[in-house]
């Protein structure tokens, strides 16, 4: 082998991709040649040269990766057709620290003020109201009569519920439905004002303290809270606030029959 | 509405068995992602970022990913992943490209090894930065990482013939880099 075959093959011997039978001649002649084998040395050299100035991880590197990778799991599982948000590392601390700071103050926040069951209650009721509209699952027992409304509930619920008669004072009896509300089935009794379906669910109580009449707006729905006869009772409607008051008012006057 | 729920449920738990694995089958080979995106990019707030992406995006793509070799799967992602960004922010860095073809003057003399070995890191690394992009890619992925020749010519998508060529003038290229700096400081 020539000193100009051996330049040209000489890289591919040193990396082990050299065919058996080049390499043994190769090896050959880098015995007879020094000029050949002064380069192979120093080839051998820059190779280790090279693979000593390898750049080290930071040591927080692996932990930054894979704390974006699992908010980012987060985050596709929420959107799984969106594109993943990148933010640059330098950015990601000063993301995190706001974040911290939002934490703690909503802990705070939280902790002064009580997880309001209310509020949460109020949301359910009202979703229940959207789900008695859009199903077209307004009533269990169609009926105007509330002597035919009152007595299906018995033995569907563990309690009677009051259903009064307010077709004088401009709210109709259209039924009374089944439902399922603060984990428990509840009377959900149902009357009409013009256009305006009113949801009145009922359950009895389980807090002692008598809480006070409580209006929440959630959704443009009105839903109003007040407890009578040992029951909770919540009120949901599009009715504006006042006439919805009104219904309450109305309930609260009469007796249960 | 119950259904749905349910089968949220499950693909959360996909998605965890899939992080897992990742976790456990990639991110060994962070070490190896962060040297090929630093010699890349040549800073290392660049070189961060750019393997937090390329992690993501591997996190993205590893479903497609059939349990071949992860270390190799994830430098082809930080490679590619380090031509876009340098597109995007030093695209001045990707006009010079290479003529493979030309010869570099081979009648310069290597170094002798004693020399090479006696050079300090510092002098090493300044020689490999200054070399152009695709002759520090070829030393990196071939010298610190041992890819073959098949796998470099797969990650840097040129024909095996070049990877050869391209390595041999890599070499010749940062000894005639060396042999003068190496001159001076030892004198």
């Amino acid at each position: 082998m020539s000193c100009k075959q051996t330049e040209e093959l000489i890289d591919a011997y040193v990396d082990g991709e050299l065919d058996l039978v080049n390499s043994l001649e190769l090896e050959r002649h880098l015995r007879d040649c020094q000029a050949c084998s002064h380069r192979h040395a120093s080839l051998l050299a820059l190779r280790s040269a090279v693979g000593g100035v390898y750049q080290q991880a930071p040591a927080d590197l692996k932990n930054r990766i894979t704390s974006a990778v699992r908010s980012s799991a987060i985050r596709t599982n929420q959107r799984s057709d969106a594109r993943p948000l990148v933010l640059p590392l330098r950015w990601i601390a000063f993301a995190s620290s706001i974040a911290l700071l939002v934490l703690v103050t909503l802990g705070a926040y939280r902790l002064l003020s009580g997880p309001s069951r209310d509020d949460m209650l109020a949301r359910e009721v009202v979703a229940s109201h959207i789900r008695s509209l859009m199903t077209d699952h307004l009533a269990d027992v169609p009926s105007s009569d509330q002597h035919t409304v009152k007595p299906w509930f018995n033995g569907k619920l563990d309690f009677s519920p009051p259903v009064v008669d307010l077709d004088d004072q401009g709210f109709t009896l259209v039924g009374g439905r089944l439902d399922y509300v603060n984990d428990r089935p509840v009377a959900a009794i149902v009357y009409q004002r013009k256009k305006h379906l009113v949801n009145l669910f009922i359950w009895p109580s389980t807090d002692e303290s008598g809480h006070s009449e409580k209006v929440s707006k959630l959704q443009g729905y009105n839903a109003v809270y007040w407890k009578q006869y040992d029951m909770d009772c919540w009120a949901v409607s599009d009715l504006n606030p006042d006439e919805l008051r009104d219904f309450v008012q109305l309930l609260q006057s009469t007796s249960s029959q | 509405m119950f259904k749905r729920s349910k089968n949220r449920g499950s693909e959360v738990e996909l998605d965890e068995d899939k992080r897992e694995q990742f976790e456990s089958s990639v991110l060994p080979h962070l070490s190896a992602a962060y040297n090929l995106a630093r010699w890349l990019t040549r800073n290392d707030h660049d070189a961060q970022d750019v393997v937090q992406e390329s992690c993501l995006r591997a996190y993205k793509f590893f479903g497609g990913f059939r349990g071949g070799d992860a270390h190799f799967w994830l430098l082809r992602i930080v490679r590619n992943t380090c031509y876009t960004w340098l597109q995007q922010n030093r695209p001045r860095e990707l006009v010079d490209s290479l003529d493979d073809a030309t010869n570099i003057e081979s009648d310069a003399p290597s170094p002798e090894a004693e020399v090479i070995k006696s050079a300090d890191r510092a002098l090493i690394t300044r020689a490999l930065e200054e070399l152009p992009l695709e002759y520090r890619e070829i030393l990196v992925l071939r010298e610190m990482e041992g890819m073959s020749y098949k796998e470099i010519s797969e990650i840097s998508d040129i024909p095996l013939g070049t990877v050869m060529s391209r390595l041999a003038r890599a070499r010749k290229r940062l000894q005639q880099a060396l042999a003068p700096r190496i001159a001076t400081e030892t004198k």
